[in-house]
């Protein structure tokens, strides 16, 4: 079988896959990081969210052999390693940004990469429209919003150490 | 998913051998590519990944805008020359789908699976682009065949693309408020090929040049121009999210709307 290496949150992998194993699965299935949720395994929803090289993508839309090479974080990858959670996760809790919580992880990392990529700031009708590849059947966008917003001061403060 | 192999070459010419195996897919971004698979609506022996072709890259020149074939629609979106050389270019290309998909999706991917609602082949048609591929050079008029075909062969390999830059340009699309795909989008263009608009979103055979408004516009560059012209409805689609009378009536008014926003 093929073999793919990846490094994932900080971590060096070397994993036998078959050619079709999504991403989404190697990330699952053998390495155990189950944060990275599967919601409508057709690259709309949003729930599998990771970051590859620093861009936010769908890894139910990859296959693992793509990713080869690659810097993977997921949501498990983005606290501190004392357990400090990321300005994000903090905001999340902060403003009430989840309902059931099946979304979330893949809103946080969609929202890390949105405003990590506008330092110069975004308003609320942008934090929208960035969040149009996130789907959140609580409908709970209203907090989610709010907790990006209050993020962002805190995420470029934090860039700025 | 049925199983496959997969082959990442190197090299363009290792890329284009592997195509030639039966049923050899490329893989560009995947953004379409995957989702077919998964569905299991393909089933190709090899998928040969073009990511490590060196095929990425945007060159500006004094007329031309050239963009490598596995650039993402993210990188062209944010491309401070490309905003300047053809800034609905670079609006298209962050018009398309959300921010994920712009991250893998690729300009080469797009033209070369010309699904009839994506926005790249409106701006390939109205720009009088120039696809280039491992063979040719093959100009947008005669690329584009029919819905998701096209002039390559199967085992072509587009390397990159070329606008020349227009005096003036705009692309508006009417998106599917789910999908986010154009209902219809019009890319509208002044530019060294005269006037050329290009409607997508909308046709049976995919994109197509809206003949009747360019020759309007060509003596009058006003959105009043347009007035009373409209496509047939007989050669567009029809689906549960507009009929084809519909969506006729909506070129009309998406090709003013694309006028006026190119000033």
């Amino acid at each position: 079988m093929p073999q793919v290496t990846l490094t994932v949150n900080g971590k060096t992998s070397s994993v036998e896959v078959e050619a079709r194993t999504l991403l989404v699965e190697l990330l699952r299935d053998k390495l155990g990081l189950t944060g990275t949720h599967v919601g409508c395994d057709t690259s709309q929803c949003g729930a599998c969210v990771v970051h590859i090289d620093g861009n936010s993508v769908k890894a139910c839309t990859m296959l693992a052999l793509q990713a080869d090479g690659t810097k993977v974080t997921t949501i498990e990858g983005i606290a501190a390693a004392d357990g400090t959670l990321h300005p994000m996760q903090e905001m999340f809790r902060e403003h009430h940004a989840l309902q059931c919580g099946f979304c979330t992880p893949g809103m946080v990392m969609s929202a890390i990469d949105l405003v990590a990529k506008n330092p110069q700031g975004l308003s609320e009708d942008e934090i929208r429209h960035g969040l149009e590849g996130n789907l959140c059947r609580c409908t709970g966008y209203h907090n989610i919003v709010k907790a990006i917003d209050a993020s962002q001061s805190l995420m470029h403060a934090k860039a700025a150490e | 998913m049925y199983n496959f192999e997969y082959q990442k070459p190197g090299a363009l010419a290792d890329a284009v051998k592997a195509l030639g195996a039966a049923d050899a897919k490329a893989l560009a971004g995947g953004m379409t590519l995957i989702p077919v698979l998964k569905q299991r609506l393909n089933q190709p022996s090899v998928v040969v990944d073009l990511a490590k072709l060196g095929l990425s890259g945007i060159t500006v020149t004094g007329d031309s805008v050239t963009i490598g074939a596995m650039t993402t629609h993210a990188t062209v979106a944010a491309s401070a020359d490309i905003k300047r050389a053809i800034p609905a270019l670079a609006a298209l290309a962050g018009g398309i789908g959300d921010i994920q998909v712009r991250a893998r999706g690729t300009i080469g991917g797009s033209l070369a699976n010309n699904d009839p609602a994506a926005c790249y082949p409106a701006a390939a048609l109205a720009l009088g682009a120039t696809i280039t591929t491992n063979k040719r050079a093959i100009k947008a008029d005669v690329y584009f065949t029919g819905m998701f075909t096209t002039a390559l062969a199967a085992d072509e390999v587009i390397t990159s693309v070329s606008f020349p830059i227009p005096a003036k340009a705009a692309y508006v699309k009417f998106k599917q408020p789910a999908s986010r795909y154009a209902m219809v989008g019009v890319f509208a263009a002044k530019g060294p090929a005269g006037v050329r608009m290009a409607v997508t979103g909308s046709g049976q055979g995919g994109v197509f040049r809206f003949t009747a408004a360019e020759a309007a516009l060509a003596s009058n560059w006003s959105a009043a121009a347009l007035n009373g012209i409209s496509v047939s409805a007989d050669n567009m689609m029809s689906d549960i999210h507009g009929s084809a009378v519909y969506r006729a009536h909506l070129v009309g008014v998406i090709a003013k709307r694309a006028v006026t926003a190119a000033g």
